[in-house]
């Protein structure tokens, strides 16, 4: 049964692949806003942003990376959304095909499909003079919450592309997961925040998790904030992935 | 001797909230022989095939399929069928050839290539093999998606109104699919709305109406339960179809002579 899984999803994964492989534009898209939020930030709005000491490009990152993977995920809920609505999931479903092989296939897809998205953002980074001295064990700490993140949104992904009706349903949930980091330490420091913004601010998600990816790769020790952040990031994975099993059993009732 | 039946249902029941759509259905279909379930556009065909090939589950009643119980063996039941739903179930971004493979593979089948090769021919789709599936037509796509199903041999196949949006040449194909495939010994349950589909096809004919099954029997069954027929002498005209068909040098029409 276990060896069926994987070789069923490893068949779904290589499908899905092929999809991103034949309309990179995916990938491009994903990467295109948050490389002109660093282009944009850095060069129009940075020299106004007092961050204390080393280069905005360095402080910005952790954010747009964020950013990143919450625009990536909306592909995933839309060829998700694409596969119910076209009918082949239900073929797939009336397979003898293992159950949990046809969301795992899409997930993983939607892992891969960040990492390059990722990667290109940190490329135009580099290219931009960010720098770090991190070595390898503090690189793969930043890969580790990335991909928590990542699987964490995935599964919440999954949900709105199970459930859509239209294809504008599929993409809007994705906006508030961008607009979060806006409301967090990814662009400007906190302290300077009115009140309860500040404590909104201090008080989710976004603000811990940038915070140890930049100590991370600042070599700066992470302190509580690392802890907070793979809470979060576990407790989002299990509460979306609960949902999001529970969404598709309910397809089948 | 007696054969399990292909296709056994029983009081089956289902309501979506307060409304019913099957009320009691009960049907049996011997192996080997195509069945069609008629009925208008909301009637419960769907939710029928929907419920036998495990996507739903049904609130009473019991379903099996192959001997298999939908409730309890549905992996069973899922090797046993194969479903072709209302509309394509087709991978538009991946070529013709590439969605057979994927079925193939996904049935745990070996020779996938070979398997892709063979049904292409079959169903005459070799020359667009390399293509990606949005750029096939109506009838490719359809063709294409009744290939998919065969893969594996399942012995019951289930064509939820497999010529809905067809040309008629098209239909003509996927008729002549249909028997050449009950020929073989597979089991198919089909819906249709079209009279003359199941008319044409279909070795037993059972009507839904508002969830139940209101008439079940072999054509001429039913035709015995209208008054006998009365002779009066009509002239043939050719239809619609039978012109359409003559122009457009189908079968064994001949052309007319609208350019002689």
């Amino acid at each position: 049964m276990t060896t069926s899984v994987s070789r069923d999803t490893t068949v779904l994964l290589k499908r899905s692949l092929r999809h991103i492989l034949r309309s990179p534009d995916t990938i491009i898209t994903t990467a295109i806003t948050p490389i002109a939020m660093l282009l944009l930030f850095v060069y129009v709005f940075g020299g106004a942003i007092q961050v204390g000491g080393g280069r905005y490009v360095n402080y910005l990152l952790p954010g747009v990376l964020l950013i990143t993977v919450a625009s990536g995920i909306a592909y995933t809920a839309f060829r998700l959304f694409t596969d119910v609505s076209g009918g082949i999931f239900e073929r797939f479903q009336s397979m003898p095909i293992a159950r949990s092989a046809l969301l795992w296939g899409h997930v993983l897809t939607s892992v891969v499909a960040n990492l390059i998205s990722l990667v290109l953002v940190v490329l135009v980074a580099l290219a931009m003079g960010f720098r770090s001295g991190a070595g390898v064990l503090a690189w793969l700490a930043v890969l580790g919450i990335l991909l928590l993140f990542t699987l964490a949104l995935t599964w919440l992904a999954v949900i709105p592309g199970l459930t859509a009706k239209s294809v504008d349903g599929v993409s809007g949930f994705s906006y508030p997961l961008i607009f979060l980091p806006f409301i967090s330490s990814a662009f400007v420091p906190t302290a300077g925040m009115p009140g309860p913004v500040r404590w909104f601010a201090q008080h989710q998600p976004v603000t811990p998790i940038v915070n140890t990816l930049r100590n991370l790769y600042a070599e700066q020790p992470v302190g509580n904030d690392g802890w907070i952040a793979i809470v979060w990031c576990v407790g989002l994975l299990v509460v979306a992935y609960a949902l999001a099993m529970r969404t598709y059993r309910r397809k089948m009732a | 001797m007696t054969t399990t039946p292909a296709i056994e249902i029983v009081g089956l029941t289902k309501s979506y909230g307060d409304q019913a759509v099957l009320r009691g259905v009960d049907l049996s279909v011997p192996p080997g022989t195509i069945f069609a379930l008629l009925g208008s556009n909301g009637a419960g065909k769907t939710t029928v095939v929907k419920i036998l090939s495990t996507l739903l589950k049904p609130d009473g009643g019991t379903a099996a399929v192959n001997g298999y119980d939908v409730g309890a063996r549905p992996e069973e039941v899922r090797e046993s069928i194969s479903l072709t739903g209302q509309f394509a179930a087709v991978d538009e971004i991946l070529t013709g050839r590439e969605n057979l493979i994927l079925i193939a593979q996904l049935r745990h089948l070996k020779n996938h290539r070979g398997i892709a090769d063979d049904l292409l021919v079959k169903f005459d789709l070799t020359a667009a093999a390399g293509k990606r599936v949005a750029t096939y037509s109506g009838g490719m796509r359809r063709r294409l998606d009744i290939a998919m199903s065969l893969i594996g041999d399942p012995p019951v196949l289930f064509l939820d109104e497999p010529t809905t949006g067809l040309d008629p040449q098209s239909r003509l194909e996927v008729w002549r699919t249909v028997k050449e495939l009950a020929g073989q010994g597979t089991t198919v349950l089909l819906t249709t709305q079209y009279l003359d589909e199941a008319e044409h096809l279909a070795d037993r004919i059972a009507i839904l109406h508002e969830g139940r099954i209101i008439a079940n029997g072999t054509l001429a069954e039913l035709k015995r339960l209208l008054p006998p027929a009365k002779v009066e002498y009509v002239e043939k005209q050719p239809s619609l179809e039978d012109i359409f068909l003559a122009i457009v040098g189908h079968g064994d029409h001949r052309p007319v002579g609208a350019q002689r």
